[in-house]
């Protein structure tokens, strides 16, 4: 089982979620998160004062796979997330220990899909 | 005889007023700071309602306003403590425009009221993020004894050493904005700077843009309100400060979209607080033609201020309530000398018929008693909050501790936080 954690462009997700339906991959968590990568931070202006460094919006997708969907995930969101621009994100592929269901206390392989 | 129209409108003006300090001030400035710092802001804000309306009608109104003064000039005495003697069916003894129709005097009282009010709520702007509350509170009492109703007074009342001699000072150039302004920049150099000044964005532009167009509404009842009638001189003052805002909005907006690239709507609402400080002692002495121009310089010479020169003092105006305020308070306060016309003030019969006449309509002496009233406000506001906050320092101290700056006013100070993260 992989952990597959993408961090992508906010104004992509859809596209990423469309990519991973087609893709056969229907379980993800989201969340909003703060940070940069190469592009750096964000310049904003305020009264003039030029505010340096802010920290961008991204969106942290996590998605628990088998290991044989494991490839394809991350194929959908490549597709999905691929400007070729800086700031396009990263997607990090973790080995995953256990999976367990709550609802029925499944645990493994069978309980992720 | 009490004039029911005119006390309809004024009652209602200050109404409108008070609504400016709550919560249009607590939006407007609750926005620009962190998230951790918001209730503060508003919460000095709703101080400010609660400690000087009981200050006011207590001995304030007295102290502001009595003919019979314990300083000649300068400060009224204890006559009207908690209004005593003041009847329901009193007429006012202060009018502007329509002699013949006075408004309550207990209107009077409440409208003025809410000015006291809403004065050091704009200043608590500079103090933002670092100040304790004990020491705001301490302060604001202390303040609107030594510095606010002496100015009220030597503009505003009967015997007043400028109202007498023809200060033009429609709604409180000089008693709000320049005194507002220059306490606070004294009030920033005492305080010192934040800690971590790396600006971060406004939390919450959406408060500031909402809290903006809610000081513009409000302050139709500041200036319109000013002439103490529902007459053609309100409707004049209304015109003229719906005019320096937008003139003055816009300036700011464009000089960012040609300056800095984007024309930003933190500017533009900025610029428009400008136009609307800048035509406050205005309001009821000039056409739209001078409206339009004293806005449009509001505009520009605050946004240079703010966004060039200000960087070089190193200051912390947190919230630019000098910037802002004392700025184009003055440029107000001076402008109003220049371009006060007759054709505005003399169909009332005021100042004996001839009306209000400044620089460019014949009147070359207006200009040196608005400069004089104006270095004496600096001189009054800035000296007397240095003294003010001395005593504070020397007392409860101005300062929170590092730590309580660090997590936030609103935990620190009042336990409270705006925001919950889950539910």
């Amino acid at each position: 089982m992989k952990l597959i954690v993408a961090i992508i462009q906010p104004f992509r997700l859809e596209e990423v979620k469309q990519s991973l339906y087609q893709a056969e991959v229907q379980l993800m968590t989201v969340s909003e998160v703060l940070g940069h990568g190469r592009q750096g931070g964000a310049t904003e202006v305020y009264r003039g004062s030029r505010e340096t460094g802010n920290l961008l919006r991204k969106i942290r997708l996590e998605i628990a796979v088998n290991d044989d969907y494991a490839e394809r995930t991350v194929q959908a969101i490549i597709a999905g997330a691929k400007t070729g621009d800086l700031g396009d994100g990263k997607i990090f592929v973790y080995n995953l220990e256990e999976c367990i269901r709550i609802r029925t206390e499944e645990r493994g392989p069978q309980a992720i899909g | 005889m009490i004039s029911n129209a005119n006390n309809a409108w004024v009652l209602l003006s200050a109404a409108l007023i008070m609504f400016m300090t709550v919560p249009a001030l607590g939006l407007f400035y609750g926005g620009l700071v962190k998230k951790k710092n918001v209730l503060s802001l508003m919460m000095q804000s709703f101080i400010c309602l609660l400690v000087v309306s009981l200050l006011w009608v207590v001995v304030g109104y007295s102290l502001a306003f009595s003919p019979t003064e314990l300083i000649p000039g300068i400060l009224g005495d204890f006559r009207w403590t908690l209004l005593n003697g003041i009847s329901p069916i009193d007429p006012s003894p202060y009018v502007v425009s329509d002699p013949q129709g006075p408004v309550s005097h207990l209107t009077f009282v409440i409208f003025q009221c809410m000015f006291a009010v809403i004065t050091p709520a704009v200043i608590s702007g500079a103090f933002a993020e670092r100040m304790k509350f004990s020491a705001f509170l301490m302060f604001s009492v202390l303040w609107l004894f030594v510095v606010y109703i002496p100015l009220a007074h030597m503009a505003w009342s009967a015997h007043g050493v400028f109202a007498q001699r023809g200060l033009m000072d429609f709604a409180g150039g000089t008693v709000v904005e320049i005194n507002s302004g220059f306490s606070a920049l004294a009030g920033a150099l005492m305080l010192g700077k934040r800690r971590n000044l790396k600006p971060l964005p406004p939390h919450d532009m959406t408060y500031t843009a909402i809290g903006a167009a809610m000081l513009w509404f409000g302050w139709f009842g500041f200036n319109a309100g000013s002439g103490l009638a529902a007459d053609g001189l309100a409707a004049s003052a209304f015109v003229a400060t719906n005019t320096a805002a937008a003139a003055a909005g816009l300036a700011w907006a464009l000089l960012d979209w040609f300056l800095q690239k984007k024309p930003t709507l933190l500017g533009a609402v900025t610029g428009a607080v400008a136009g609307l400080v800048v035509i406050t002692p205005a309001a009821g002495y000039v056409s739209v033609g001078g409206a339009l121009v004293l806005g449009l310089v509001a505009g520009a010479v605050c946004f240079w201020f703010v966004v060039s020169l200000k960087g070089r003092f190193g200051y912390d105006d947190s919230l630019d309530a000098f910037g802002v305020h004392g700025v184009a308070g003055v440029l107000g306060t001076l402008g109003v000398g220049l371009f006060a016309t007759p054709f505005i003030t003399a169909p009332f019969g005021m100042n004996g018929g001839k009306g209000f006449a400044g620089v460019f309509t014949g009147n070359p002496g207006a200009f040196g008693l608005q400069l004089e009233a104006t270095v004496t406000a600096i001189l009054v506001a800035f000296v007397g909050t240095l003294g003010v906050f001395a005593v504070v320092k020397a007392t409860v101290g101005l300062r929170v501790t590092e730590k309580e700056e660090a997590m936030g006013l609103d935990i620190s100070q009042h336990n409270e936080k705006a925001y919950t993260l889950i539910e």
